[in-house]
């Protein structure tokens, strides 16, 4: 009798491992487990038995149908975890079906990463044209006709009295002759200087900055600029401010930064130096108060320019200032 | 501007290293951008030692020698006099360039191969003696570089002046911002001059006639002068900052203008007719010659020197060919002026004739130091003892610059800098560059710049001085006070950031285009001549002809982008870009500048894909990106209408349409002509659109209403219409939407079809509408009634039929 049950469990067994399909374990479990199934039919003959077997034959009856419900599932589980049959598998490792993947150009990317660090602080964004008037462009901040000055700046010109803006600033005065203090503007824009090598392009893009209120001091501006450089590059990046020339700003400053490169060691980058180059700032010239109108006891203010190709080129390692226009796709598409 | 230390140590004790000075220097605002040293070519000259000599065997006057240079021993061939074997003297080695422009190489000489050079003290620049080999002590080590064996070091600090500091363009003003650094005192020369006899006065006279170009001339007259080379001291000091030597009286005028930052000018006062000198200006169109043999055309504005007869010089800028000083020259009055800084510009800039002096004047010089330079000059004339100079000077004098008297408020200074300075740290400061600093009340100071400081006017300029004095690195950093505001930037910017995004989101890459084109573009896209893209804004001095206009479309620029990705096999080329355009109006008004969003598709469909076959894309898969950009930017209400052939330019007829939204055109999307594209060097389907990017931008909502989902379901029926093949099917489509029913909800084209069994010259469209009322489920007999209305009324206004 005892063998009778041990049959049926063993041949279950043996028959749930050779299955190879789900359907198939299905109807094993269906022909043992089953209302008909050999387990009922030999619950059904029990009481052929000695009466004496009968508690024991039951007990072990019932331990037989739990361990083959459970061998059930766990041969389900198995061959549905491995359901694919061979010739319906794929090779996952072929290409995906493309899309494009669209790049904004490296200046744009700069461009408003510069344009996002300073609206955090509150700075407005505004445009000016790119075509100016000798008056914008010049006489506005302070370059008198005739002064040596305009030569810091290869001028394109359209006539006498109209040029190709050689650089953003005239949107400072465009700016303050509409509106009285506090000013306080990012201007981003394409300017024009009639120059091209290896590190000039004739046209390049810079963003000016203006903030005019009451109070505002030299101190200022270096806070305002080491809190960009750190934001724009790492706030280990070092800053030095050094006594320079612009007609429209006094005092004027040119601000290097420690090389991104070699770190201050020197290299082929900051040309040993262990500098860079990267803005040009000071505190607003009175005159250029004078020709907007402003009251120059009350009101002071710094401005800072820089060049957007520059700080691309640091960031990203490029090494000529020329690539960015030649909008070659495999160059595009590497940022 | 080039400084050598050797030539400051003249004026000014240094005991920080050339390194330290240098970035001190750029720290007080003189930019030091090289530190080089002025015997660098000695590197590559070193200690040789003869081991062999030998008379050449083609050549009597000429040895064979072997030179022992350490580890290596070159044959040189060696024509001096004092060459010994087992003499030490310095040996040139092959690729070596000396100061006098002698580059050493290995060559033959008769027959015999040299390779390097035995030089004399001459040869190298170090010494006056050319005539024989420069012996060595017998002590030094053959191979032993002769920088290092003879101690020659002169660092030269190359500077970055700013136009504002025209008084460092002479090694004095450099020297006293030194003396301020090492905390010392500047020595002057002191001038003395000999008895002298005669009197100028007598012997020739200045008459200024245009003083508003020449406010003061002064002139010195020296007698029986010999021009010949100049003694090696005064040489010496001219190659140390690179300056060629001439003659002893160009010499001495060069060092003169180096050290005070006066040019100087000499005429041979033979060639000066009537021997007098008129400073007048030039008449329109009049010709001259100028010492380097060009001939230059003059205006009334042109400041000329002139004898009483004719032009000897251009005033400031350029010495005149007929009044040269020659070897033979014996007797020269030598000119110190002070021209002004605008005349002197306006004449080297028209002439194209930038010259040391006119850098000079063009910037200023210090109107009170004309006579100091003119008898500087005299001074090492008489010096030289080549020369008598006769007694007195010349000085016409009119209205010259002087320096204000400038009230400075200490408050307002540390206000502005950030700083906390007293009267007396700003007194100190300012008094350290000479400027005179008198207490005026409490709170502020009188201060007077020196003649030379012309740049500085006015308190600002004063706050420069202090600030740089102090050390920008000492102003503490602080952060500006900012009111807490919003501030929102014009809305086009940032429309402008949301069509850069979505175009890069659809697989397009950003290109940025010079704004300048061909002066030709405009025909090469075969714009009509009444086109306002015509009205191009010319540029006076462009780099080149490519780049002489402004541009007036983005299409050139973006189809030479492809061109070039073409030539580098890129099949498939996806780009946009966002630029400005200008439409001149007339030459001395600024232009009208538009913004274009521009995109630009050839080539592919698709990226190729291992499981299909691509296919090239065409005008739908550029209309497509358009409808989602403009979906993208909430924009309602847009279509494509075909555009007229007279407008199509460089578009194709037929494959172009006008893109309006509402009542605006706002763009242009269609094939390029293949004839334009062939003139780029394209030959394949090249598709593009323009949006006016101030048009669109009006009409982006800022934000969409929400329209509640809806709570009841839709019901579709379909309708085919045989319509003219010629028929827009966007009209069709449209005119369900305008027949107003409330219930239509949707209109959805889902096939257009011609040919068999469709008769030709007809076409089928079927497309669906989408039934649904916000308030009930309808019935199909409703909508089945409403359905019919419709395909009833399309049928008559569009000459359709129904399927057979």
């Amino acid at each position: 009798m005892n063998t009778t049950i041990d049959k049926i469990q063993q041949s279950a067994k043996s028959e749930l491992e050779s299955a190879s399909s789900v359907d198939e374990v299905k109807s094993i479990s269906i022909k043992v487990l089953g209302r008909k199934g050999l387990i009922t039919q030999f619950l059904r003959n029990i009481s052929a038995l000695p009466e004496s077997e009968r508690p024991t034959a039951g007990k072990r009856a019932n331990q037989a149908k739990k361990n083959i419900e459970v061998l059930v599932d766990e041969t389900i589980r198995k061959l549905e975890t491995v359901s694919t049959a061979p010739d319906d598998l794929i090779d996952v490792s072929l290409p995906g079906r493309p899309s494009f993947a669209g790049k904004l150009h490296p200046i744009t990317q700069v461009t408003d990463s510069i344009c996002d660090i300073f609206t955090r602080m509150g700075f407005e964004i505004v445009e000016g044209p790119e075509i100016e008037s000798d008056y914008y462009n010049f006489e506005a901040l302070n370059f008198p006709k005739n002064h040596p000055a305009r030569d810091m700046q290869d001028t394109f010109f359209v006539s006498d009295e109209v040029v190709l803006r050689t650089h953003t600033s005239p949107t400072q005065p465009r700016v303050m002759e509409k509106q009285q203090p506090p000013v306080r503007i990012i201007a981003p824009g394409k300017v024009y200087r009639c120059d091209s090598d290896l590190t000039h392009t004739p046209m390049f893009h810079q963003v000016e900055g203006l903030l005019v209120d009451d109070n505002i001091s030299f101190g200022d501006l270096k806070g305002t600029l080491t809190a960009f450089v750190h934001q724009m590059f790492d706030e280990e990046t070092g800053l030095r401010f050094r006594p320079s020339f612009f007609p429209f700003t006094e005092p004027s400053a040119e601000v290097d930064i420690r090389c991104v490169i070699c770190r201050g060691k020197g290299c082929r980058v900051c040309s040993q130096t262990g500098w860079l180059e990267i803005l040009g700032a000071g505190m607003v010239h009175p005159a250029v108060f004078e020709n907007i109108g402003y009251d120059t006891d009350r009101y002071s203010g710094f401005a800072f320019g820089m060049g957007v190709e520059r700080i691309a080129m640091l960031k990203y390692g490029i090494d000529d200032i020329r690539r960015y226009y030649e909008n070659d796709l495999r160059f595009l598409q590497q940022f | 501007m080039k400084a050598s230390l050797s030539w400051l140590n003249t004026y000014v004790t240094t005991t920080k290293t050339a390194e330290e000075l240098a970035a001190a220097l750029t720290m007080a605002g003189l930019e030091v951008e090289a530190v080089t040293d002025r015997y660098a070519y000695l590197d590559t000259v070193v200690v040789g030692r003869i081991i062999d000599i030998n008379p050449h065997p083609n050549a009597d006057k000429l040895n064979c020698c072997d030179v022992d240079t350490g580890d290596r021993t070159f044959p040189v061939v060696c024509g001096a006099p004092n060459a010994r074997l087992n003499g030490l003297y310095p040996m040139a080695l092959p690729g070596t360039h000396l100061p006098n422009g002698m580059a050493v190489r290995k060559n033959k000489i008769r027959g015999e191969i040299s390779e390097g050079m035995l030089c004399s003290e001459g040869e190298l620049s170090l010494g006056p003696d050319f005539s024989g080999l420069l012996a060595l002590d017998s002590g030094l080590t053959a191979g032993t570089r002769l920088n290092i064996a003879l101690d020659y070091s002169d660092p030269v600090f190359e500077i970055g002046l700013t136009p504002n500091r025209p008084d460092c363009l002479g090694i004095i003003g450099i020297a006293r911002e030194v003396a301020v650094i090492e905390q010392t005192g500047l020595k002057q020369p002191e001038i003395e001059l000999p008895e002298s006899t005669g009197d100028i006065t007598k012997l020739t006279s200045v008459t200024i006639e245009s003083p508003d170009h020449c406010p003061r001339y002064a002139a010195r007259l020296v007698k029986n002068l010999r021009v010949k080379p100049s003694p090696f001291w005064l040489q010496d000091k001219l190659l140390s900052v690179g300056s060629r030597p001439i003659n002893n009286l160009v010499d001495i005028t060069n060092f003169v203008m180096l050290e005070s930052g006066q040019p100087l000018h000499a005429f041979d006062f033979d060639q000066l007719e009537e021997r007098r000198i008129v400073v007048r200006t030039a008449r329109d169109g009049e010709k001259f010659t100028t010492l380097d043999q060009k001939e230059r055309t003059l205006t009334d504005e042109t400041l000329m020197i002139c004898d009483g007869v004719k032009p000897v010089a251009i005033g400031g800028v350029m010495g005149g060919l007929n009044s040269e000083i020659e070897d033979t020259t014996t007797n020269v009055l030598i000119e110190s002026a002070y021209f002004s800084p605008a005349s002197v510009r306006k004449t080297s800039k028209k002439l194209g004739l930038p010259t040391d002096a006119s850098h000079r004047f063009e910037r200023g010089v210090d109107p009170a130091g004309t006579l100091f330079a003119l008898d500087r000059a005299a001074q090492l004339i008489t010096d030289l003892g080549e020369g008598e100079l006769v007694g007195g000077t010349i000085d016409e004098k009119h209205e010259l610059p002087e320096s204000p008297d400038i009230p400075l408020r200490v408050s307002s200074t540390n206000r502005v800098l950030g700083l906390d300075l007293t009267a007396g740290q700003m007194t100190t400061h300012l008094s350290g560059i000479e400027f005179d600093v008198r207490v005026h009340d409490e709170d502020t100071l009188m201060v007077k710049a020196p003649s030379f400081r012309g740049d500085v006017s006015r308190p600002a300029d004063l706050m420069e001085e202090i600030a740089r004095l102090s050390g920008y690195d000492n102003i503490p950093t602080t952060f500006p006070e900012i009111p807490a505001t919003a501030v929102k930037s014009a809305k086009i910017l940032e429309h402008r950031r949301d069509i850069c995004r979505l175009m890069a989101g659809f697989g397009f890459t950003e290109a940025i285009n010079y704004s300048f084109i061909r002066a030709d573009a405009c025909d090469h896209l075969r714009l009509p001549a009444a086109d306002k893209r015509r009205h191009v804004v010319r540029v006076l001095n462009p780099l080149s002809e490519d780049q002489s206009v402004m541009r007036t479309s983005l299409v050139p620029g973006l189809l030479e982008t492809v061109s070039r990705n073409l030539s580098h096999r890129a099949n498939t080329i996806r780009m946009f870009e966002t630029g400005r355009i200008f439409i001149g109006k007339g030459a001395d008004q600024l232009p009208t500048e538009y913004e274009i969003v521009a995109g630009i598709w050839t080539g592919r469909r698709r990226e190729d894909f291992w499981q299909e076959k691509n296919t090239d894309c065409d005008f739908f898969d550029l209309k497509g990106i358009v409808e989602a950009l403009i979906t993208g930017l909430n924009v309602s209400g847009i279509n494509f209408t075909a555009l007229p052939e007279a407008s199509c330019s460089y578009y194709q007829t037929g494959h172009t349409a006008r893109i309006s939204a509402g009542d605006h055109h706002i763009g242009v999307i269609g094939r390029i002509l293949p004839a334009v594209c062939d003139h780029f060097g394209i030959d394949q389907p090249v598709f593009i659109f323009e949006l006016d990017l101030n048009t669109v931008s009006p009409l982006i909502p800022d934000y969409n209403q929400y329209v509640p989902l809806p709570k009841f379901p839709a019901t579709s029926r379909d309708v085919t219409l045989i319509v003219d093949k010629s028929s827009e099917t966007d009209r069709i489509l449209n005119a369900v939407v305008q027949f107003d029913e409330p219930l239509v909800e949707d209109v959805r084209l889902f096939d257009v079809f011609e040919g068999d069994p469709i008769q030709a010259g007809r076409k089928s469209i079927s497309f669906r509408i989408t039934y649904r009322s916000a308030r009930e489920t309808l019935l199909d007999e409703s909508v089945n009634t409403l359905h019919k209305k419709i395909s009833d009324r399309l049928l008559a206004q569009f000459d359709a039929d129904l399927p057979a």
